[in-house]
């Protein structure tokens, strides 16, 4: 019996054993699955093995979306950047185009990129943002570090309360938190006043519009980004590391060093990334604390477009902003996939 | 469809029993990476299969097969007659029994056990009573409404047993049931583990690396190594008669020598060792090409020692004692044999006579019985 | 443990938090202050909530106040499923083609800056709409699109990194009794994971909700949320209307997260104290 037809299993059916017996077919629809299952690919099995034929279409929704509204921009992007600004709506020359004769045509202009290089507004634009990045992390990592290393090392209770008063600033809005720093470093801010009132100073500082307001700004607004991935990773430590290293005869600061700082380079690396990439692109940060002589590249690719209306030009410093980022963003991804896979 | 024949208590020596499971040539793999190579079994009704081996060996791919998990590559899969290919886990009469336990930790001890019947569609009522009788059983009724994490291990290993049997599943895989329990629970563990397996008449197969899990539980044991099945048998089976020099190594602890088959009639072989005082003879009949090359195992609880010369002209060695190690109910030596060749054997230690004790340096001479030796090619 | 860190690190700490702290409250001092100069303490006619009542009166910020919140809302419930979905497949569906794709794609709008994406999003919103004509002009949608491509990026971590901390064992063992992929998902992983839901989707609300520079990119003339509102008052100085709001909003999210962290925390000795009992039965 085992080998009939009818009591054979397959998808949708429960078994032979809540069939009654003596019925051959129990469902109308029987006939129609016998049908289905003999025109079953031969490699149904290898579809199923992924348990499910849902899969790829599960997979399809996020991919589709991403595809289409992270991937094509960055190519469209790319596509103009060699293309020429014209008087028009949009302000910009189509890359093909059909010439008088019928023929098709594709213009590709590399002036936009020549003019990257010829213009010293760039070069120095991207050197400045360049350093006020690099600056700001490491601000942010002498800060962050000692900081994320308190936390780890705190009891379970106080580690909590600490981890939230970390990440109650990150819910409050960025935007405000950068303000707050214009009240305090103003000519006539907090900051100067108190000093002036404590006599520690007799005339203010002016603090604003310099780049120590945006090292500040950035490192304000960043600081749990730098702070978050370095707690997880000294969190995880063992604490019989370092009780072995001090019973081997190494002394706290030598055991520091030689022990918890290389366990806790991927956790730098990561909060270093976090910080150092957006702060490279910053905008608003500079536009409300920094210089007025000296723009981030940020501000150049959005004055290019709002102001001088000149698209491709802007999408050129786009391309070249994203060449400049592309190897940390790359380690970034490693490092993220690489965490998020061992966990 | 009635099975009116008394079961045969080893229905696998019963040329006309069906079996239950069928795994026929199945291989499985990942990549270039062959996890399960080619392996038949046959299962019988009832039975607790264990499957043996260490780590890698294959044999939880080989479990995960039979639960729906994994797909074959090649080979087929029957359960109960019917051909698993391409049949999910969800729709398979099997039910699993996870190394961790995998209780769901936002459902209560009933509504873990609950959840298999909830997907049958079955009436409320009956699932209540049957979730009752069955957490009856495994004796945790006054825990139903806990959490997981308000259970102890022990507890949580019946619960996840309860969850995997109230489905009544034509075959229940356990994934070292035993592997997450402390020494004392485990002994306990095992024997209730039995006495349901008993009551409710399901066939189990069981995954483990653990020897004395296997002995103690299973039936019959396949012996895995490599994605290979290397042999199948009794408990017993596997330990005196071991197929293979893999599977004497594997089970319990051995002695094996090299050697080369000088004769080989229908009653006895016989082999010549060159570590070895003299031939080992063996009181049952193999057949092997003439002078082939073959391996001995003798167990050390079979070695006897003794201080006389034997008169017989084979199955004995000469050697000095070693090492001691003593272990309350017997002593190990470590015999250094005139070849150089290290030996073990254990004693019984069943007098407290001194003048009976072997000591550091001694010489001695190591003897054993024409039927207590393997002999093997493979 | 020894010598300088037992001091360092505690002052460092203490450093750390005034430096984080200091700027908002001296933010909501000011609020209070009647003078239009906000770092100026107007003694006598201080602590007023004149421009509280001022706030509540302007239009321009309720109204944007409003847009904002509908975008965020919006933005956070697509982002969390999508998000949801994207990190259930890097989790739990194994390797497949295209996965290395989907991981670059869910992990790089995490550091991408936001004038890049702005400029990207806004140039595909313009083709786009010379190509197929949808969208038309700039508005509401296109803001939600573009939050919901970088929001869904901090759901796909926190899920993904959620379900690395369940062994899929649990999902396997639902499978094995019976239930199918879809009723799997909805009874084991989903309330599992739910925790990691509802923060995915306050961040995604909150990532929107702060959001500027990718707004102002890809907003119509007639679409102003609240931080471009905000950040056009503050580019001309500081404003204590400003400081008002700043003052509410951070009351409402530390209450919340206040809150919230008294109910996990209680949780969690409950829990503890349970698994003690349940070891030593």
């Amino acid at each position: 019996m085992s080998g009939a037809n009818g009591s054979r299993w397959r998808p949708g059916s429960r078994g032979p054993a809540k069939r009654t017996p003596g019925s051959q077919l129990t469902r109308p629809w029987e006939p129609l699955w016998q049908f289905f299952n003999r025109l079953r690919p031969a490699r149904w099995s290898a579809y199923v093995r992924d348990h499910w034929i849902g899969k790829p279409l599960v997979t399809a929704v996020p991919m589709t979306w991403l595809v289409l509204f992270f991937m094509v921009p960055f190519i469209i992007v790319f596509g103009i950047s060699f293309s020429q600004s014209v008087l028009a709506i949009p302000p910009y020359e189509e890359l093909l185009g059909w010439t008088d004769d019928k023929v098709l045509q594709l213009r590709l202009h590399l002036s936009n990129y020549d003019y990257l290089f010829t213009d010293s507004l760039y070069a120095s634009s991207y050197l400045y943002s360049l350093k006020v990045a690099a600056v700001s992390t490491c601000y942010c990592l002498l800060l962050g570090y000692p900081m994320a290393y308190g936390i780890a090392r705190a009891t379970t209770t106080r580690r909590n309360i600490y981890l939230m008063l970390i990440i109650l600033p990150f819910w409050t809005s960025f935007l405000l938190r950068v303000y707050a720093w214009i009240g305090l470093l103003k000519g006539n801010g907090v900051i100067n006043n108190v000093l002036m009132a404590l006599g520690v100073i007799h005339e203010p500082i002016t603090m604003m519009q310099t780049d120590f307001a945006v090292y500040i700004g950035i490192v304000y607004s960043y600081l749990p980004f730098m702070i978050l991935p370095l707690y997880s990773n000294l969190e995880k430590h063992d604490r019989t590391l370092l009780e072995a290293a001090a019973d081997l005869g190494s002394r706290p600061w030598k055991a520091f060093m030689r022990i918890t700082l290389p366990l806790s380079v991927p956790g730098i690396v990561a909060g270093s990334l976090l910080v150092f990439i957006p702060a490279v692109g910053e905008y608003v940060i500079p536009s409300l604390l920094g210089r007025t002589d000296q723009l981030m590249i940020g501000r150049v690719l959005s004055d290019e477009f709002f102001e001088n209306r000149d698209w491709p030009v802007a999408s050129a410093v786009a391309i070249a902003m994203l060449i400049l980022l592309v190897v940390p963003i790359m380690i970034f991804q490693r490092y993220q996939n690489r965490e998020l896979a061992h966990k | 469809m009635a099975d009116t024949r008394t079961r045969t208590p080893e229905p696998w020596l019963d040329p006309h029993a069906q079996a239950y499971i069928r795994v026929e040539n199945v291989s499985k793999r990942f990549g270039s990476f062959v996890a399960v190579n080619n392996v038949s079994l046959k299962i019988y009704k009832g039975e607790i299969f264990c499957l043996l081996g260490g780590s890698g060996c294959g044999k939880t791919t080989l479990l995960r097969m039979l639960a729906g998990f994994e797909q074959p590559s090649a080979g087929a899969v029957y359960i109960d007659g019917q051909d698993m290919a391409g049949i999910p886990p969800y729709e398979r009469p099997v039910n699993m029994m996870f190394q961790s336990y995998a209780l769901f930790p936002h459902m209560s001890v009933a509504g873990n056990v609950a959840f298999g019947l909830e997907q049958e569609k079955i009436k409320r009522a009956e699932i209540d009573r049957r979730v009752a009788e069955i957490l009856d059983i495994v004796k945790l009724g006054e825990y139903a409404r806990r959490k997981p994490h308000q259970l102890s291990g022990g507890q949580r290993q019946r619960v996840a047993l309860a969850r995997a049997l109230v489905k009544r599943p034509k075959l229940l895989l356990l994934d070292e049931p035993l592997g997450a329990l402390d020494r004392k629970l485990r002994e306990h563990t095992q024997f209730e583990l039995l006495g349901i397996q008993e009551k409710l008449g399901v066939t189990f197969v069981v995954v483990t690396h653990d020897q004395e899990e296997a002995m103690t539980l299973s039936s019959r044991v396949g012996v895995m190594n490599r994605g290979e099945i290397v042999q199948v048998g009794t408990p017993r089976q596997i330990y005196e008669f071991p197929a293979s020099r893999f599977v004497a190594d594997f089970i319990g602890s051995v002695n094996l020598f090299e050697g080369q088959l000088t004769e080989d009639e229908q009653d006895h072989v016989r082999v010549k060792c060159e570590e070895l005082s003299t031939p080992v003879y063996v009181d049952h009949g193999m057949s092997a090409p003439p002078l082939a090359l073959c391996w001995v195992a003798v167990r050390p609880e079979k070695i006897v020692l003794g201080r006389e010369r034997p008169a017989a002209t084979d199955n004995w060695a000469h050697g000095t004692i070693h090492d001691i190690a003593y272990m309350g109910d017997m002593t190990v030596f470590v015999v250094k044999l005139d070849s150089g060749r290290q030996v073990r054997v254990t004693q019984a230690n069943r007098t407290r006579k001194p003048e009976e004790q072997f000591v550091w340096d001694e010489t001695v001479y190591l003897s054993w019985d024409a039927s207590s030796p393997v002999v093997g090619t493979g | 443990m020894i010598g300088g860190r037992k001091f360092f690190v505690p002052t460092m700490l203490a450093f750390g938090f005034a430096f984080l702290y200091v700027p908002i409250l001296s933010m909501i001092v000011f609020s209070f202050n009647n003078s239009r100069l906000v770092t100026v303490w107007d003694h006598p006619n201080s602590p007023t909530l004149k421009w509280y009542g001022l706030l509540f009166h302007n239009d321009q910020i309720m109204g944007a106040a409003w847009l904002s919140i509908k975008i965020a809302t919006m933005n956070a419930c697509i982002s969390v499923v999508l998000g949801t979905i994207a990190g259930l497949v890097l989790a739990r569906f194994g390797r497949f083609r295209g996965r290395t794709l989907l991981a670059a794609m869910t992990t790089a709008p995490l550091v991408m800056p936001e004038v890049i994406t702005g400029l990207a999003m806004l140039l595909l919103f313009v083709s786009m709409e010379q190509l197929i004509g949808w969208p038309a002009g700039r508005g509401v949608t296109t803001i939600t699109i573009a939050h919901v491509t970088f929001s869904m990026a901090y759901v796909t971590v926190i899920i993904q990194s959620r379900l690395a901390n369940f062994d899929d064992s649990l999902e396997e063992a639902a499978m094995d009794l019976g239930a199918r992929p879809a009723k799997v998902f909805f009874r084991v992983t989903l309330p599992l994971i739910m925790p990691a839901i509802v923060s995915g989707w306050l961040l995604a609300f909150t990532l929107s909700w702060d959001d500027v520079v990718i707004s102002q990119f890809v907003a119509g003339p007639s679409s102003t949320t609240l931080p471009m509102v905000i950040f056009s008052k503050v580019r001309l100085g500081v404003s204590p209307d400003v400081n008002a709001l700043a003052t509410i909003m951070v009351l409402i999210v530390a209450t919340g997260v206040v809150l919230s962290a008294i109910v996990m925390q209680r949780q969690e000795k409950r829990r503890a104290r349970e698994m003690q009992l349940a070891a030593s039965d």
